[in-house]
């Protein structure tokens, strides 16, 4: 129920935040040391809640926009097979994109204000979405390494403090693994090809590679959110941590395709056992979280426009269960 | 035509049906106004994929030739599809989509149920799996034909039009061809004098709880079941066949 107060903080309740006491603060510390699962009914601070609110719910705007530039082949791809896998694919993104706003829902916020929200340009989604699917081998591109680095960050989410989202996350993990596999099996598939379909295959490759070592975040010494969401054990790992990571089993895997990782740098050092590459472009990834990437204003535009087309449609299930309400009433 | 060409025939016209829709569908994705509805969309026309997939690989055995379901896919022309016009017809808006799904999915869930009785027992297992998503559909798009029917002004006013503008494309279902003649038969297939009647009598009931006026009787478009197509169709494969052919030989 407290939440629920919380909820109400910025449209001038009385002062549900002011009431946050150190003794609060502490016992509240002590239960996420002690690995126990806040719940959605338990006191949290509004900092903890508004941060989760966020970070969720860009992840489920993530889900949806992510549908896009993996709906952009549905229609051409190649085999029935393949468009089947790509089907379940996206629908298991609008599926997990519902999952993630009703555990978001949890935390006292709607799933229409969250959708205000991104349609409005306040809340962010993945910066990889803005980059375009120019071939077939992009989607595989997208399965190995975009499905790939969102694993890498998602599996430590399931041990996620709030009970709620590392539930979800248990599940979305499941089958982003799947995913993931499929996407390799589509490169291996290529790269077994004909030299054209290899040729795709490395291009989608050069195109992806840094945009998806940038979905990891900025360098932990410049990400802002960081060290108060690994106090509340909301993330676990820091952002270089995770792409270092990502990056030593990558690597390997693209020298299986036979594909060459497009970094002139890159050199595994025996000492540390772990790869060395050159400096990602933080002006590029700014620039795409600031709105400025190859396709920020094409996945808005559908989003919106998807919106907008269907507000009769919302309208008229609202106003037939209304007439539906009123008949039984009177009957 | 032998007797397992009749088959192969049929199923390819089924799949071909299937695929059409399931195509059209696909186009919609990140299109709904709902997220519900997306995921509803999606499996739909995943329904579909895999109908056509089941229906191309039963003819392709039938024919023995070793064809693929990708050879039916993606590599047939235009008038080698079989399907009705009704299935190719663009999307529009979603009363137009919902409309489209509930004429087609009236009558194939009719078509189904006759086709699990039927005497080739390949066909009529592939119906008894497709009839169960289909029911469902059916349940789907008649549900929200009546939410837009009996909505607002407006959305009743759409969908009317939808209805009025697709109506003409309902009566090839029922025009029985010398496939539909040989499979009736030779092998206990449907009847489509009798599903007409039913058909009629289930939508004229959907329209009315939609609160929706059926169309008069007028002239009917046909053609699909003999490969002569509308103009939308050859884009549907063109973009459908793509790769395929621009990469012709190529393993995907």
């Amino acid at each position: 129920m407290y939440t629920q107060g919380l909820d109400q903080s910025g449209k001038g309740d009385p002062g549900a935040r002011g009431e946050e006491t150190a003794a609060q603060l502490d016992v509240f510390q002590a239960r996420i040391d002690a690995e126990e699962k806040i719940e959605a009914k338990d006191w949290m601070p509004e900092a903890y809640r508004r941060t989760l609110i966020r970070q969720i719910s860009q992840h489920a705007h993530s889900e949806i926009i992510g549908m896009q530039p993996e709906g952009n082949w549905l229609t051409r791809a190649p085999t029935l097979k393949r468009k089947a896998i790509l089907l379940a694919k996206v629908q298991d993104e609008a599926g997990h994109g519902l999952y993630l706003y009703s555990a978001a829902e949890t935390l006292g916020v709607s799933r229409d204000e969250m959708v205000g929200d991104l349609l409005s340009g306040k809340a962010k989604y993945s910066s990889i979405f803005n980059y375009p699917t120019l071939t077939w081998a992009d989607i595989g591109a997208i399965g190995w390494l975009v499905d790939g680095a969102a694993i890498m960050n998602q599996i430590p989410l399931c041990r996620c403090s709030y009970g709620p989202y590392s539930r979800a996350m248990v599940r979305v993990c499941k089958e982003e693994s799947f995913h993931q596999r499929q996407g390799y099996e589509l490169m291996l598939t290529l790269c077994r090809g004909t030299a054209e379909q290899k040729a795709m295959a490395q291009d989608a490759l050069n195109r992806f590679w840094w945009p998806a070592l940038m979905m990891f975040g900025p360098n932990d010494a410049s990400s802002s959110h960081s060290a108060q969401s690994m106090a509340w054990k909301i993330k676990r790992f820091s952002n270089d941590e995770l792409r270092q990571k990502f990056i030593d089993v990558t690597v390997p895997q693209a020298e299986f395709l036979g594909l060459t990782v497009p970094d002139d740098k890159l050199t595994f050092n025996k000492e540390s056992g772990h790869y060395e590459h050159s400096d990602i472009d933080w002006q590029e990834f700014f620039d795409v979280i600031a709105g400025n990437g190859p396709c920020n204003k094409q996945r808005m535009a559908k989003r919106r426009k998807a919106q907008d087309d269907g507000a009769w449609v919302r309208e008229a299930a609202r106003a037939h269960a209304e007439k539906k309400a009123a008949r039984s009433a009177a009957a | 035509m032998s007797n397992r060409a009749i088959p192969a025939t049929y199923a390819t016209r089924l799949g071909d049906n299937a695929l059409v829709l399931g195509q059209r569908m696909i186009e919609l994705v990140a299109a709904s106004p709902e997220l519900e509805e997306e995921l509803a969309n999606a499996n739909f026309s995943l329904d579909y994929i895999g109908q056509a997939r089941m229906f191309y690989t039963y003819a392709a055995e039938c024919e023995g030739g070793g064809r693929t379901e990708d050879d039916f896919a993606f590599l047939r022309p235009e008038h080698e599809y079989r399907n009705l016009l009704l299935v190719e017809q663009p999307n529009g808006h979603f009363g137009d989509s919902t409309v489209r799904a509930l004429l087609f999915e009236s009558w194939y869930v009719l078509l189904l149920e006759s086709l699990t009785q039927c005497a080739d027992e390949g066909i009529a297992a592939i119906a008894a799996r497709a009839i169960k998503e289909v029911r469902y559909h059916l349940r789907h798009s008649s549900q929200w034909l009546v939410r837009l029917g009996d909505g607002t002004e407006e959305s009743h006013a759409r969908v009317q039009a939808s209805l009025d503008k697709l109506w003409c494309f309902t009566g090839e279902m029922f025009v029985a061809d010398e496939l539909d003649d040989a499979m009736l038969n030779e092998f206990n297939g449907p009847d489509l004098a009798a599903i007409e009647l039913q058909w009629q009598k289930n939508v004229a009931a959907f329209v009315a709880e939609a609160k929706l006026e059926q169309p008069d009787d007028q002239w009917m478009a046909s053609g699909g079941k003999q490969g002569k197509h509308t103009e939308h169709f050859g884009f549907l494969l063109a973009e459908m066949q793509h790769l395929q052919r621009v990469y012709p030989g190529a393993e995907w």
